[in-house]
């Protein structure tokens, strides 16, 4: 038994946690939210692709780094942690090693690996985060993969303005596998994916917190000094140090094909996608009326909280641990 | 690096512990150990544990363990609530003081009381709280005096609270040596024996009824030098590191809730009828919180044997464990029903789940301590 990352892991996390903190400041959050600057974001773009990021889940021969989904974990924390306004954890933990499993029938993989091709996903319908800025939409339903370029594109208002999300229209061609453990272990890679991201959301909605309260004075004393602030603080904290390491075991678990990955990854969205929200309210709420306003960054990281969280869907991973755990599936018999 | 599965090493210790377990663990359980008779049959199992060396595993051979690594630890913890194995009374040397005999004992202190404690010939209980002084431990007033001719000090002043107090054999405790150095400095960590005369202990019930608290008096109690564990004066740091054990992962390792969360599962599932869409979501929700735990832990063993001190993250722990096992009897009592009000394991668990939040260190101190001391928040004014 061993737990903690190891020294490359841990250099390859702080080559991204560095790299992010200079090109994907709060400003270039902002950035993505309309009217914006494209041309600031299509800069982060290739700034990520040339550190070979989109190639991480690929494995050497095809073009990549070779890494594993426990590799990813870390990284997809500091995507998170930065809130990255772009679709690096669909193209990079999803797509990417998807085209190369698959021996890249459509000849993408290239276009993917030197960052000149965007893969967004599609979620519910026809909404899909970041259709706006994607050159390529994975579907993944009903037993497929597909790999289709969109027919038509409207844009959609969204709460987080920097997920540039379009109703899509789609073609019906495109099948890439129909292989059902492999289109599972899409579905699984991006649920690890986001409850990697919100984790890292959490952790800077946490810093943002913890900074302010420690300066802000009321009542001639920061406010951080007052136990109704800390142990709300302490909770949030509480939350999110209890999700990392499931998050991390299910990157793991993934990575090395255990028998129980899909209850893992269920358990890591529960954990993450629970620890993040709370943390988004107890930040806004410890923060104070300045949390509340759209000059302040903290929104830029709750709002993109939000819409991953809202993403995974709670209901779909409590069915599928209550199968695994042999529950009678949510009503009386 | 990451691997999640018992090594070859471990799987044949594990394999072991289960056998063994299996063939030993007292069917039907023994009564409540918090109570005079049980506590006596609960000896009597610790006693069978140090016989087949399996009371204090991770200990050296020479004080009766196993030296099973951290990870042998957490395995023998997980096989031990697995097979519904009794609760440990001894759990106070072991688990609380024993961690700070190795790291504050004198050679002569180790191998005198280590092997006692792992034979359970000693039975310690803690002498920490007092009427006046709860959760503001350094508020105690409890007093040691230096009698020179004498050649020891004499102890005064009462402890409450102190779990087992009534059954056990021996006592650890803060008592104040210098009244007139600051609350943290003036206090000193003493070994008493509870048949020293001037001791008198009187047990009285707790919420459970049991007779599991006892409040201890001395009067003018005479013990010698070598009654000293880390230092005259020494007293707050030494407690702070058996607080730590308390909190930590040394008490409440994640065998005993995964246990838990196994056997909420199986009663969910045996009562199908009353698994309403609500109560199967928390019965999930307490179960997946038992196997945070475990992450949680086994990272922190990790980083453990990586060199780092859990300290303060402690009360990480302490605040997850408690709630948590709330959580898992609370939900049993709903699953049950009508029938929760009866004597069962769900509600003595379920009465014993809600200490959790208060020894140790109430989880509102624990909150203070995360903010302050994890977060780097402003003190409380």
């Amino acid at each position: 038994m061993r737990f903690c990352l190891d020294a490359d892991q841990v250099a390859l996390r702080d080559a991204v946690r560095d790299m992010l903190a200079l090109e994907c400041p709060p400003a270039l959050v902002r950035a993505a939210w309309p009217p914006g600057d494209p041309a600031a974001v299509a800069a982060l773009w290739r700034d990520l692709a040339r550190m070979g990021l989109f190639g991480a889940a690929v494995s050497v021969h095809c073009g990549g780094l070779g890494l594993g989904e426990t590799d990813l974990v870390p990284i997809l924390t500091e995507v998170g942690y930065a809130a990255v306004p772009l679709p690096v954890a669909e193209t990079m933990a999803v797509a990417a090693p998807l085209l190369a499993a698959t021996g890249d029938p459509g000849g993408y993989l290239p276009g993917v690996l030197a960052g000149t091709t965007r893969v967004a996903i599609a979620g519910a319908g026809d909404l899909v985060p970041y259709g706006m800025l994607a050159d390529l939409v994975l579907v993944l339903r009903d037993g497929r993969a597909r790999i289709v370029e969109p027919l038509t594109t409207a844009v959609v208002s969204t709460v987080d303005g920097s997920r540039a999300a379009a109703r899509l229209a789609l073609p019906s061609a495109g099948t890439v596998t129909d292989d059902p453990e492999l289109v599972d272990l899409c579905l699984d890679r991006a649920d690890l994916a986001t409850a990697a991201q919100l984790l890292g959301l959490g952790r800077r909605m946490l810093d943002l917190t913890v900074g302010y309260v420690g300066t802000r004075r009321q009542f001639g004393a920061p406010i951080g000094s007052f136990q109704a602030v800390q142990h709300r603080l302490a909770d949030a904290l509480l939350g999110l140090e209890f999700a990392m390491p499931a998050v991390l075991a299910a990157g793991w678990a993934l990575a090395h094909r255990t028998g129980s990955r899909r209850q893992d990854v269920s358990i890591a969205v529960l954990l993450a996608g629970d620890a993040a929200r709370t943390m988004a309210k107890t930040a806004i709420q410890c923060h104070g009326a300045i949390g509340y306003t759209v000059e302040y960054d903290l929104h830029l990281y709750a709002k993109r909280t939000w819409a991953l969280a809202a993403s995974c869907g709670t209901d779909s991973h409590l069915d599928r641990l209550a199968a695994a755990l042999d529950l009678p599936k949510g009503g009386f018999p | 690096m990451i691997d999640l599965v018992d090594t070859a090493e471990e799987a044949r210790f594990r394999t072991s512990a289960r056998a063994w377990l299996r063939a030993n663990v007292p069917s039907p359980p023994l009564p409540s150990g918090d109570t005079r008779e049980g506590f006596a049959r609960h000896v009597e199992w610790e006693r069978r544990l140090f016989d087949a060396r399996w009371s204090v595993v991770s200990w050296p051979e020479r004080y009766g363990g196993r030296d099973a690594s951290l990870w042998e630890w957490l395995v023998f913890e997980e096989e031990y609530y697995a097979a519904g194995a009794p609760q440990r009374v001894t759990q106070n040397g072991i688990f609380l003081l024993a961690p700070t005999l190795y790291e504050f004992g004198t050679p002569a202190q180790q191998d005198h009381l280590l092997p006692r404690i792992a034979a359970a010939e000693d039975l310690w209980c803690q002498g920490w709280s007092e009427p006046e002084a709860g959760s503001d431990l350094a508020a105690v007033t409890s007093r040691a005096v230096r009698d020179d001719a004498a050649g020891g000090w004499r102890l005064s002043g009462q402890k409450t609270w102190t779990t087992r107090g009534a059954f056990c054999t021996h006592l650890f405790g803060l008592f104040r040596t210098d009244p007139t150095a600051g609350r943290h400095r003036g206090l000193t960590y003493f070994l008493v024996p509870l048949g020293a005369p001037g001791v008198t202990v009187r047990g009285f019930g707790r919420l459970d009824g049991d007779e599991g608290f006892a409040e201890v008096t001395f009067v003018d109690v005479l013990v010698p030098d070598e009654a000293v564990l880390g230092g005259v004066g020494n007293g707050w740091r030494v407690a702070m590191s058996t607080a730590s054990s308390e909190r930590g992962l040394s008490l409440r390792s994640p065998g005993r809730f995964l246990a838990t969360a196994d056997r909420l599962v199986a009663l969910a599932r045996s009562r199908a009828e009353a698994l309403s869409p609500r109560l199967r979501d928390r019965v999930i929700r307490a179960w997946v919180g038992a196997q945070a735990y475990q992450m949680f832990t086994r990272h922190q063993v990790s980083a453990m044997l990586d060199g780092a001190q859990p300290g303060a993250r402690a009360s990480l722990n302490k605040l997850f464990w408690s709630e948590l096992d709330i959580e898992l009897h609370e939900t049993a009592l709903e699953l049950l029903g009508a029938e929760a009000e009866t004597d069962t394991a769900w509600s003595r668990g379920f009465l014993f789940s809600l200490a959790g939040p208060i020894y140790a260190g109430t989880n509102e101190i624990q909150r203070t301590i995360v903010a302050e001391r994890v977060l780097g928040l402003p003190r409380a004014p």
